[in-house]
């Protein structure tokens, strides 16, 4: 039996004491709930109520969970945990309700950072709103405006960042390249030397350029414009435009559809068997639901999208697949908020404070290696200072298609760029499980019917 | 071209015309400016989602059963919201938007604002001089003959169409003459919503489903019932034609202005206003008003 009466025991037991107290206060500190660190709160803005939405808020989350499960953001030796607030900007319907939630994101919910956003007016009036408040945005929205206003203005502009969409330049050159590639397709396929490409566009900001881009490309690549159409974002029916544009003779559809009405798309272009490959932007194009939402009448659609199963970086496929285990989905373009968090996150770190100048010092210095390539900002002094690099190892983009009831990648295919910035370093570029491209069958029979091939 | 406008035109003029004749119906015997009708519509549309996309239930029992869960709410809201105020217009204006808006918020709610499938009748599509239009919008064509005919030997041979009917020329003297005034009000609200959902039961397959999906259709009733004439059943369905060769019209000749199909309807509406305030057919059938 140890007793405690004698002058060795007493040094023992002041031994035996200390190394239990050290333990557990090691424990305690710990296991200390990150809840009770410092937070930083990054406002996720979007239309909440749509797909939309609910990637950006999903990415963000993941990230955010991921990052407070490994202990939060360091700053200066104290943990922060990341707080995410969700704002339902409604903007596809009203931007002054998208305004309306920035502002309470900012004054209300005091947010330190913001990541979402999505249609381009409304990203518009929003980047105003944190220009006056001086609070950094990771935004979306694809008009080349965002960023020109950076450019124009600095001082007042500069707390915006362009992290989820290309600007309509960039993605205007991976939608030509995907119609390259389809004009390559028809001409040796099809025998047609001038395939006409009619163009079913939204009516919004970011489509204003296509039909201006296209005059001065689709002559060089030996095509010709069938027609521009312009659609309401929120069209209930494209039957009569679809029937038009089949009428028109084209062979290629470009289309540009950002709103709900892409789906109906989808689904009456496979009902009405119209002759034409597609190209271009469809918002519900890269879920998952989309196979079922049509009714697999989207095979052989092809659209663009900035994330595919396929290895652009080597974060890509893990985060791929870890979105799908915990969403059901697959990531489409705005579950870019994923990688928005992480660099906000070492943009702090490496500012050692949360002093809105000094990260957004930082951030503009951003070269990471993110799940849809390296990320990194056009400098002030570029024509669009803070858009993400676009071009080999940045942002490239990729073609998808439907076959046989998967997504499948076919572009980059090494071979077909054009127009853009930066487009040369894009030769060679094929990711590891990128398939052929193949036009519908019934767009062949038509048009071998025709042409008598 | 032309082909392509009159081929389409028919289809949307068909889908239209469903669309308009509930509508027609209630103002002409209630006088009710009922702007929550198409809220009905909408309504119908997801009944028959979650039956027939979510739950696996076949597509025929689903629209009935949607429509007379539709017809109910109509008959409900109806007593409950507009039937004691029915005298006085702009309170019955007001309160059917706001129904209107409040089943939309709550569906945004519950659903989201994406688009749903429901399954069409038949799939498929013929090819009539080079247009090509599918076996649902036929269909559509079909059904709405086939109720526009239903309507009218309901209001011309049966006793129920003939209170209707005399309700609507006049309530004081219907109610002296022993027509349950109130019960044909009810009779006839039942009817529009049914309509409504039976216009969505054919019309949803080729627009899908949203939350939203009310307000274009109002549009849509609205522009044909003052076109034609308010209360003619008739001017209504032959302005639901009018203004769908307008649309396809606008979306063949003018590509670029495609998004404007909605914006033309209504200029169409107002142009006629203007110039014939009692709208198109408000004369020449008025042997055919209600």
């Amino acid at each position: 039996m140890i007793t405690f009466y004698n002058k060795k025991n007493d040094w023992f037991k002041v031994i035996l004491i200390s190394l239990l107290f050290s333990t557990v206060t090691t424990l305690a500190y710990a296991s200390q709930p990150v809840s009770t660190l410092k937070k930083i709160k990054i406002g996720v803005i979007g239309p909440m109520k749509f797909g939309v939405g609910q990637q950006e808020w999903w990415g963000a989350k993941i990230a955010a969970d991921e990052i407070n499960g490994a202990g939060g953001v360091v700053v200066k030796g104290v943990k922060h945990e990341i707080e995410l607030v969700k704002a339902d900007s409604n903007e596809t319907k009203s931007t002054t309700d998208a305004v309306n939630a920035m502002e309470k994101l900012i004054t209300f919910d005091k947010v330190n950072f913001v990541t979402g956003g999505y249609v381009a007016e409304p990203v518009l009036a929003m980047q105003e709103v944190i220009a006056d408040s001086k609070v950094i945005y990771i935004g979306g929205a694809g008009t080349q405006m965002l960023t020109e206003r950076v450019a124009k203005n600095y001082n007042r502009y500069k707390y915006y960042f362009r992290n989820i969409h290309s600007n309509e330049t960039m993605f205007s050159s991976v939608i030509f390249s995907l119609i390259d590639m389809e004009v390559e397709k028809i001409r040796t396929e099809l025998g047609i030397s001038k395939p006409r490409v009619a163009f079913l566009l939204d009516k919004i900001q970011a489509c204003e350029v296509m039909p201006e881009i296209g005059r001065t490309l689709l002559p060089k690549m030996g095509a010709e414009i069938a027609g521009v159409w312009r659609t309401s974002m929120r069209a209930d029916d494209l039957s009569a435009e679809l029937t038009a544009i089949k009428a028109s003779g084209a062979h290629i559809i470009y289309h540009f559809l950002a709103g709900p009405s892409a789906t109906v798309f989808s689904k009456q272009w496979g009902e009405l068997r119209i002759p034409a490959a597609t190209a271009g932007y469809n918002n519900e194009l890269p879920w998952k639901r989309h196979w079922k939402d049509t009714n697999g009448m989207c095979e052989y659609e092809v659209g663009f999208c900035n994330i595919g199963r396929t290895e652009m970086t080597y974060k890509t496929i893990p985060f791929f697949d870890k979105f799908l285990r915990e969403t059901g989905e697959y990531p489409t373009d705005h579950s870019s908020t994923y990688d928005n968090v992480y660099i906000l996150k070492e943009a702090v770190e490496r500012a050692g404070t949360l002093e809105t100048e000094a990260v957004l010092g930082e951030l503009e210095k951003t070269n990471s290696i993110g799940t849809r390539g390296r990320i990194a900002f056009y400098p002030r002094g570029h024509k669009w200072p803070h858009d993400k690099v676009f071009g080999a190892e940045y942002d490239t983009q990729v073609g998808v298609q439907w076959q046989k009831g998967s997504l499948m990648v076919v572009w980059p295919d090494g071979r077909h760029v054009v127009g853009g910035l930066d487009d040369k370093s894009m030769i060679g570029v094929k990711y590891k499980g990128t398939v052929d491209y193949k036009l519908p069958p019934w767009m062949v029979e038509y048009w071998k019917g025709k042409t008598g091939k | 071209m032309i082909e392509l406008i009159i081929i389409n035109g028919l289809v949307y003029g068909g889908v239209y015309a469903v669309l308009t004749l509930g509508f027609s119906l209630v103002f002409g015997v209630a006088k009710l400016l009922n702007l929550a009708y198409t809220a009905y519509y909408m309504i119908c549309g997801f009944i028959i989602f979650v039956l027939a996309t979510i739950l696996g239930v076949d597509l025929i029992p689903s629209i009935i059963v949607a429509i007379l869960i539709t017809c109910l709410l109509g008959m409900i809201s109806y007593e409950v919201c507009l039937a004691r105020v029915k005298e006085h217009e702009v309170t019955v204006l007001i309160i059917s938007v706001a129904l209107a808006i409040l089943f939309q918020e709550l569906f945004l709610l519950i659903f989201g604002g994406d688009y749903r499938r429901i399954p069409p009748f038949v799939t498929g599509f013929l090819e009539i001089a080079g247009v090509r239009v599918t076996y649902q919008h036929f269909i559509a064509i079909g059904i709405c003959l086939i109720t526009l005919i239903s309507v009218g030997l309901l209001l011309s041979k049966t006793k129920l169409g003939y209170a209707i009917r005399a309700v609507a020329q006049d309530r004081e003297i219907a109610n002296l003459m022993g027509i349950n005034v109130d019960r044909v009000y009810i009779l006839t609200m039942v009817i529009s919503v049914a309509l409504a959902g039976i216009a969505c039961a054919v019309v949803s397959p080729i627009f899908m489903v949203h939350p939203l999906m009310w307000v274009h259709s109002l549009i849509i009733v609205l522009a044909a019932a003052v076109l034609g004439g308010l209360g003619s059943i008739r001017g209504s369905v032959i302005a639901a034609f009018i203004l769908a060769f307008t649309e396809v019209a606008v979306v063949t000749l003018v590509p670029g202005g495609s998004f404007l199909r909605g914006a033309v309807s209504l200029g169409v509406m107002i142009v006629v206003l203007i110039v014939k305030p009692e709208g198109l057919f408000g004369i020449v059938f008025e042997e055919e008003r209600l």
